[in-house]
């Protein structure tokens, strides 16, 4: 396989997750009809949820889920030193991810909450970010296959990728969305970073961030608008703090 | 400027002779919004009926369908050793029934920008010629300031153009085509009454204006208040979300980007429509931003459309539509941004 006559490096790529849903990495397998050409572009080494194959050797780690006990603190640093390439994969390995909401309960009485009379060890949630150095972050809850796929060509091209970094809106205009608000109704799609190709308000549901905020995403003029049409403060701030992108005052 | 009137139910004929033999897009009702009103935008119809000729406004300009958001600029196939190019300009002739004045006037703009310069795009070109435009007068709504930047009458840039008189249209006709298209129906030649009735409606049309925007000497206003506090005024409420570019019926920036399969035997330049208040617009090498302030790109789409523009073609890059100004969710909009410039000169 030859690109204008260059040879794609093939990178072993090792897949890890941690406290997560699993979500992202079901996501490599999604795309059936091109899921034999992805293949063929890495070498997958570790990858618990589709093989049993082991191998520590690799160039790519891909790190899905974010970090919530003393154990994957470790496992996390062992991986980095192994990887020349560490991705944060997914919004949870990201920034958090739904499982930030943890962060502002209670940790003795959310442990009694979810595990009853048998606690379990557990920290605060963290981005991988905030433990190890990150080189490449690919938000999305989950991430979107052709945008990976994308990503993993530049890899291979050792070409820099560049997300978008503008916000939701730009993308929900390109498909003729109408716009929530015509609606009445809440979308944080002008905060929220954009390369989804906004599906969430073509949907109906309005935007929920869950890819974080837009670079440079003017919050606080957000929220006074938002304020102005009405909407409460905990209805924003819920789904501001939804999938933990957002920096939320409590 | 040759005019006819036409009976309603001719007109009606002349669509469904359209509808028969080509694509036909015009205003389609598809839904409402919170205040109840109804939402419009311009999509393919299959019969007469699905037309909204008295829309208010459309969600989204006619634009799109000569500058599409996103296409295809040329693709390309790999083989082993070699590379095969294909680019098509062709298109499939299409007609768009019921645009108004000013989004015709925004189509005589982007004309100027892409089929008299240096590099006139073929793109552009290609669905140009290949549309057949129908358009309406209407009455303006409270936001419209088509009138205050002169595109509130249309002298070219259409086939036909349908100025409602109650029981007929009056009709001008604004090419070869139109004229010959007059010919497969039963079009009138028109008589004094005609013209007595056009005349008392276009002065109803001008009375309507509720939004007034004074553009005489704006371009050297804009340049002496360069440096005005206003623009973070109005920067400082900017999301820089891009959302009023994507509605603007006469912006046109766009960015170039590669797509290739994951299989590398297939590639695609892929053109995306853009907006000078994004982050990104203005980002070079090396991650320098020329503009990376939201003040700086907001200030500089004003610049533009009131003054660059104003530069190079003797007339604004504005139809006065408010399109921007409905779509911004903070409440930017051009009749605004211009009147407190002027009000802070008189100061
Ligand atoms: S629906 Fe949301 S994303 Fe779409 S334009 Fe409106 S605010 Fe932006
Ligand atoms: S629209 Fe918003 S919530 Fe939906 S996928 Fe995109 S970023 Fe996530
Ligand atoms: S700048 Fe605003 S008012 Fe002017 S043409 Fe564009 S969308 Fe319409
Ligand atoms: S520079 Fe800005 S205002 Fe001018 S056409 Fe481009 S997007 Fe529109
Ligand atoms: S002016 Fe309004 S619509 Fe345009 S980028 Fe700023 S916030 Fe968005």
């Amino acid at each position: 396989m030859k690109y204008l006559r260059i040879e794609p490096r093939r990178p072993k790529v090792g897949i890890f997750d941690f406290t997560s849903c699993e979500g992202c990495e079901l996501q490599l397998v999604n795309h059936e009809e091109s899921l034999a050409d992805f293949l063929a572009c890495v070498e997958i080494v570790n990858f618990r949820e589709a093989s049993a194959a082991r191998d520590d050797t690799y160039d790519i780690a891909l790190v899905e889920g974010s970090i919530s006990r003393a154990d994957e603190v470790e496992r996390l640093k062992s991986i980095r030193a192994k990887a020349k390439t560490l991705v944060a994969f997914g919004s949870c390995a990201c920034f958090g991810g739904v499982n930030r909401l943890k962060n502002a309960c209670d940790l003795v009485a959310a442990n009694r909450e979810v595990y009853g009379a048998h606690p379990k060890e557990t920290l605060p949630v963290r981005a991988v970010k905030e433990i190890v150095p990150v080189d490449l972050e690919i938000p999305g809850c989950p991430v979107n296959k052709p945008e990976v796929e994308r990503i993993v060509q530049h890899l291979m091209m050792d070409l820099p990728f560049q997300l978008p970094v503008y916000p939701v809106c730009v993308e929900c205009k390109q498909r003729f969305t109408t716009c929530l608000y015509e609606r009445g109704e809440l979308c944080l799609g002008a905060i929220s970073r954009a390369g989804c190709d906004a599906p969430c308000p073509a949907g109906g549901l309005g935007c929920w961030g869950c890819r974080g905020p837009a670079l440079d995403a003017n919050v606080e003029a957000f929220r006074s608008m938002v304020r102005e049409r009405g909407f409460s403060q905990r209805e924003l701030d819920e789904r501001m703090s939804f999938f933990g992108g957002f920096e939320v005052r409590s | 400027m040759l005019f006819r009137t036409l009976a309603k139910a001719e007109f009606r004929k002349l669509v469904e002779l359209l509808l028969a033999a080509n694509e036909v897009v015009g205003p389609k009702r598809v839904g409402t919004n919170v205040r109840g009103e109804p939402l419009h935008q311009f999509l393919p119809v299959s019969a007469f009926d699905e037309l909204a000729l008295d829309y208010a406004n459309t969600e989204f300009p006619p634009k799109t369908y000569f500058l599409p958001y996103r296409e295809d600029l040329c693709s390309y196939r790999f083989g082993d050793d070699d590379w095969t190019q294909d680019i098509r300009y062709q298109v499939h002739p299409r007609v768009i029934v019921g645009m108004h004045a000013c989004d015709i006037n925004g189509l005589v703009k982007l004309d100027k920008v892409f089929t008299r310069d240096t590099f006139p795009s073929p793109y552009y070109l290609s669905r140009r010629k290949n549309t057949l435009i129908i358009g309406i007068d209407h009455l303006p709504g409270p936001k419209c300031f088509c009138r205050s930047v002169g595109a509130d009458l249309v002298e070219r840039g259409f086939d036909l153009f349908l100025s409602d008189l109650d029981t007929r249209y009056f009709v001008a006709i604004g090419s070869d085509r139109g004229f010959g298209l007059l010919q497969r129906v039963d079009a009138k030649a028109i008589t004094d009454e005609d013209r007595a009735d056009y005349l008392a409606l276009r002065h109803r049309i001008a009375d309507a204006f509720e939004t007034h925007v004074d553009v005489q000497n704006l371009p050297s206003l804009l340049d002496i208040e360069f440096e005005s506090k206003l623009w973070k005024k109005w920067g400082d409420k900017c999301l820089s979300c891009g959302a009023c570019a994507m509605v603007c019926p006469t912006c046109y920036c766009y960015g170039v980007h590669e797509r290739v399969s994951i299989d590398f035997r297939c590639g695609a330049k892929v053109k995306q429509l853009h907006s000078c208040n994004l982050l990104d617009f203005a980002m070079v090498a090396g991650n320098h931003n020329f503009r990376p302030t939201r003040e700086s790109r907001l200030k500089y789409r004003y610049y533009h459309q009131h003054r660059g523009f104003v530069e190079a073609y003797d007339e604004p890059n504005c139809v006065g539509c408010n399109r921007c100004g409905h779509a911004c969710l903070v409440g930017i909009n051009p009749p605004d941004v211009i009147a407190d410039l002027q009000a802070e000169e008189r100061r």
